[in-house]
């Protein structure tokens, strides 16, 4: 009897070592591209895009290609294990999809010179190492100049989450772009200092209506800022993903984070070996930042959004175009200067217009 | 059928050793059935959960990195515990000793020098201890109860970490991200071996637990600690002072976890972030419970815990279920650990009601905690 | 604008106040059930999916108050019958409810929900200000008043009350007395995990009609935190709650008019004011004496 519960024992441990293995040979003829995500892509919002462009991979290149992912992995000193293991399993390629990863992204592909790596929004490379990221400021500008011409009050309300540059860039090109129609346009700014917490987005949302804006906008991850909107018979933009379904009669558009197509590119340029470490910013040219279709808006309006949306894609027009100040009223940029991309990654500053005391 | 215990004269030995193994395999027997309920051959499953992250040097060394704070902050748990303190906010001194020791390289960062990273060591012991003597003192000033006070301070120490980085603290080439400027060479952890990042903060883990284990075990202050922590009238009796006792509790459990916050930032992350623990404080306090506020057994359940976070990401990697499995079988682990512990201290009797007159007489004074 | 600004706080406070009017009656009983968070996302996950599944927002109700309170049995046999470790079952209960929560809810991601609908009173609810306020809501703000009531009315004026405090204060005493400690605990843990359930059901049917990952986003352990704030007494719950709740309103209000406080700071004083009116409570050795339950979070085992 002992004898037998061993060779069971022993079966069961070669039956195992040798799925194990046959797990890893299977994954050599195939690219193996590996995620690392910072919530779960049930948010419904920025991992949840991410986790879309992953799925595009599988579906253009299925044949060729196979993904994984690993889901809340905190920044700090998980994020570098995380990494490694991807990095240790047989993955040609590793996109590591939030700020905090940056550091760690740079050890591990010291580490693991053949492997590619692909960091998303952040600003240090290396020759393996590539970094990503999308200008949402472009979506931003022409969501000001939307809610300058539909709003009847003048008054938008932008729900806020970390005082970092993407975010300020955000709201300055909000604000610059809703003054370009409207010079008295007034933005109210709340932090909510969380990139995700349904509830909290939700007060945050009815506060704003409570203090008289008829306009939401939001940098935040959930979709509660629309259903308030919606329930108080307002507008809002939506975020990261096309809301539309959480507020039929109420979102005017949406700035979508579309990884699809960069995602798609980058794989094809490591399984036909050109691949090069490169900084990528992209906007609506590249469709990295993708508008959602244009409604429950004046058709002026959507003319007018149109026209604007084309000028920025055809990088005819910037929106960061002098004459510019800063809040505090001296000058930025001169009359027709343009600004350059270090100032704007690394923007620290309000123009001037915007109604809220810059967070230290 | 009710569930009725009896509680042992002595704990018993023969299952204290057992019964580990036992709520593994009971563990192993749910995680089958977790993987088949999920279409996915568990045989793969719990190979890679539990063997997997062991079979390479580099994962050795992620294990022992995961494994160094849980161990450390529940060794001071232990004593806290033991002496019938309880301390939940293991959390946010850890913090606090993190900040405190990251005092020197982040303000004072042209001060470079090979001791640098010994102060930082004590000041993030000093800072664990003095924050966690504030429960302390309030459970013994005003006899307020120290489970909730240290709780939530959690909360404090996270907002006061998170208004640092945002604010004070911010790396002033960091364009403005909520980060401190990186810890320079002098006040990194260094690794012990080329094959890993394990650094020396694994050593001192250990030291801690076997001075714990001989503190608890061989000397006259074990012996207080267990007594107090027993009946604080019976430790009167023996002329113990519970309020020293309490501050003494604190100052160690906090204290260690000080270190351990210090040893995570000096060695894994290498600078301040606005959250730098995925929860560490708390999970020691599982940590603790799995050792049986025992060092030795502490040391075996961090590295267990850990495993089953490394085992989780190799899952999600190579079964690819996602990180709510994971959650789900953590939790089940636990809950199995802690049902297996009863039995060490109790004999177990499932009664038949229709039988239970016989069983009554023969009982008379053994009471039932049992579920009707 | 008023009007809206209160109701927009009795949202907010909702969620706390049932919460921990559950984790009140667990306390008196002297069971300290650190898992309120996993409850509660128990709670929320199962209320959307049957309003989702039936069309049916009270059907949703009712999964999520039994999915809370079957939840919480885990805990009631492990603690009471099993008698484990209550904080390390409690922090363990809320491991798993997290986890298994976002694995029952994965296909329901990104669906917008059925909102339950405000029941107006007739009449009532045209009193200016307060009439909205108090008989304009939905059925599970009226349920919170009426638990604050009931619960202030059975612990201080029933026998069982009496007896679920003396469970509480002195366990052996009372199992003396002939009381089963275990079954009394038991009803007190039920009764906790079924209202973490409602919180949580009012999360996902109400707050924010929808289902996302995590979304109790720590809530849980505010009404853990509550409840010493409150000094285990109901009346002061629904104080603590709605303050708590008014402070986060507050707090964006004042930033929306251009008032700015460090955030941090705001988002603090909850737990300090919690760690003063501690001491202050635990400084007048009578109140304490009367209101904090003597054996809060001591496993019961009966000596032979």
């Amino acid at each position: 009897m002992k004898r037998r519960i061993f060779m069971l024992g022993a079966a069961a441990l070669t039956a195992a070592m040798g799925l194990a293995a046959s797990v890893t040979a299977q994954a050599e003829d195939k690219l193996k591209v590996g995620f690392v995500y910072i919530g779960p892509p049930g948010d419904f919002g920025w991992t949840y895009q991410h986790d879309q462009g992953r799925k595009a991979i599988e579906e253009a290149l299925g044949d060729k290609v196979e993904t994984t992912f690993l889901e809340n992995v905190p920044e700090g000193g998980d994020s570098e294990r995380a990494i490694e293991r991807l990095a240790r399993s047989g993955h040609g390629l590793i996109f590591t999809t939030s700020f905090g990863y940056m550091d760690p992204t740079l050890k591990v592909a010291k580490k693991f010179p053949k492997v590619k790596f692909e960091h998303a929004t952040g600003y240090k490379r290396a020759d393996n190492v590539t970094t990503y990221s999308s200008r949402f400021y472009e979506g931003r500008y022409l969501l000001g100049q939307i809610a300058a011409r539909e709003s009847k009050k003048g008054v938008a309300g932008y729900i806020a989450s970390f005082p970092i540059p993407e975010v300020i860039r955000g709201i300055n090109a909000f604000v610059l772009g809703a003054q370009s129609v409207n010079p008295d346009f007034k933005l109210k700014v709340v932090w909510v200092n969380t990139w995700f917490d349904p509830g909290k987005e939700a007060d945050a949302a009815k506060t704003l209506v409570d203090q008289g804006v008829d306009i939401i906008t939001q940098h935040t991850d959930s979709t509660a800022a629309m259903q308030v909107a919606a329930e108080r018979g307002i507008k809002a933009f939506g975020q990261a993903s096309d809301m539309i379904e959480f507020g039929k009669e109420t979102q005017l558009t949406s700035i979508i984070d579309n990884w699809d197509d960069y995602y798609i590119a980058r794989t094809k340029a490591v399984l036909d070996g050109s691949w090069k470490s490169e900084e990528t910013w992209g906007g609506m040219a590249d469709e990295m930042v993708h508008i959602a279709p244009f409604t429950n808006m004046a058709d002026e309006t959507k003319a007018e959004a149109e026209k604007t949306m084309a000028a920025i894609k055809s990088k005819e027009f910037h929106p960061f175009t002098g004459p510019i100040m800063k809040q505090d009223g001296s000058v930025w940029l001169k009359e027709g200067e343009v600004a350059d991309d270090g100032t704007l990654l690394g923007m620290n500053f309000y123009v001037k217009g915007v109604d809220d005391k810059f967070p230290q | 059928m009710a569930i009725e215990l009896i509680k042992r004269k002595n704990p018993s030995k023969v299952i204290s050793m057992v019964s580990p193994f036992i709520a593994l395999a009971v563990t192993l027997i749910a995680g089958v059935l977790i993987f088949l309920a999920l279409g996915k051959n568990p045989i793969n499953g719990l190979y890679s959960f539990f063997i997997e992250p062991l079979t390479e040097a580099w994962s050795v060394h992620e294990l022992i990195i995961k494994a160094v704070p849980l161990v450390l902050i529940a060794v001071g748990l232990s004593v806290c515990f033991r002496s019938g303190n309880w301390n939940i906010g293991a959390e946010g001194q850890f913090i606090i000793g993190a900040m405190a020791g990251s005092i020197l390289p982040i303000m004072m960062h042209d001060l470079q020098s090979p001791i640098i990273l010994p102060l930082m060591l004590i000041m993030g012991f000093a800072g664990g201890a003095l924050f966690g003597l504030i429960p302390a003192y309030l459970k013994n000033k005003f006899g307020t109860n120290e489970i909730l006070t240290s709780l939530m301070l959690v909360y404090v120490a996270q907002l006061f970490l998170d208004w640092m980085v945002r604010g004070p603290w911010k790396n002033p080439e960091g364009f403005n991200f909520p980060e401190s400027r990186a810890f320079h060479e002098f006040a990194v952890l260094p690794e012990m071996m080329s094959s890993g990042r394990a650094n020396w903060g694994a050593v001192i883990a250990v030291i801690a637990v076997v001075i714990f284990a001989v503190l608890l075990g061989k000397t006259l202050k074990g012996f207080e600690i267990k007594v107090i922590g027993e009946s604080e009238r019976a430790g009167k009796f023996a002329g113990f002072d519970a309020k020293k006792m309490t501050i003494f509790a604190f100052l160690i459990s906090g204290g260690l976890a000080g270190l351990a916050g210090l040893i995570e930032v000096a060695g894994a992350i290498q600078q301040m972030r606005p959250v730098i623990s995925p929860g560490y404080g708390f999970t020691a306090i599982i940590v603790a419970f799995l050792g049986r506020l025992n060092p030795l057994g502490i040391l075996a359940a961090g590295l267990v815990l850990a495993l089953t976070y490394l085992g989780g990401e190799a899952a999600q990697i190579s079964l690819g279920i996602s990180d709510k499995v994971v959650r789900v079988f953590q939790g089940l682990l636990l809950f199995f650990v802690l049902l297996s512990d009863t039995f060490i201290n109790y004999q177990v009797r499932f009664d038949n009601p229709w039988k239970n007159k016989q069983l009554d007489q023969a009982h008379v004074d053994s009471k039932k905690v049992g579920a009707e | 604008m008023i009007e809206n600004i209160l109701l927009t706080v009795v949202t907010a406070a909702t969620p706390f106040l049932i919460a921990a009017i559950g984790e009140l009656i667990v306390e008196r009983s002297g069971v300290l059930n650190l898992g309120v968070e996993g409850m509660m996302i128990m709670g929320a996950v199962f209320a959307f999916m049957a309003a989702q599944v039936t069309g049916n927002p009270y059907v949703g109700i009712i999964a999520g108050i039994i999915a809370g309170g079957a939840f919480s049995l885990i805990f009631g046999f492990l603690t009471i019958t099993m008698v484990s470790n209550q904080v390390a079952t409690g922090l363990a209960l809320t491991i798993l409810g997290l986890g298994f929560a976002g694995m029952v809810g994965e296909s329901f991601v990104g669906l917008p929900g059925i909102k339950l609908e405000a029941i107006s009173i007739p009449f009532l609810s045209d009193i200016p200000v307060i009439g909205r306020l108090l008989f304009g809501q939905d059925v599970i703000v009226y349920i919170s008043f009426a638990l604050v009531v009931g619960t202030l009315w059975f612990l201080f004026k029933t026998h069982a009350g009496l007896t679920l405090r003396s469970v509480g204060d002195n366990p052996s005493a009372a199992h003396a007395l002939g009381i089963s400690v275990s079954k009394v605990r038991y009803l007190a843990v039920l009764f906790g995990g079924s209202c973490a359930g409602l919180a949580g059901a009012y999360l996902s049917l109400v707050y924010v009609p929808q289902w996302t990952e995590g979304m109790t986003a720590g809530r849980g352990w505010i009404a853990l935190a509550l409840v010493v704030f409150a000094s285990w007494r109901p009346e002061r719950i629904i104080l603590g709650a709605y303050l708590f709740g008014a402070v986060t309103i507050a707090q964006f209000h004042a930033q929306a008019v251009g008032i700015s406080v460090p955030s941090q700071l705001l988002s603090a004083l909850p737990y300090i004011a919690t760690i003063v009116v501690l001491i202050l409570i635990s400084r007048n050795r009578r109140l304490t004496l009367i209101n904090t339950p003597a054996s809060l979070g001591k496993q019961f085992v009966p000596d032979r």
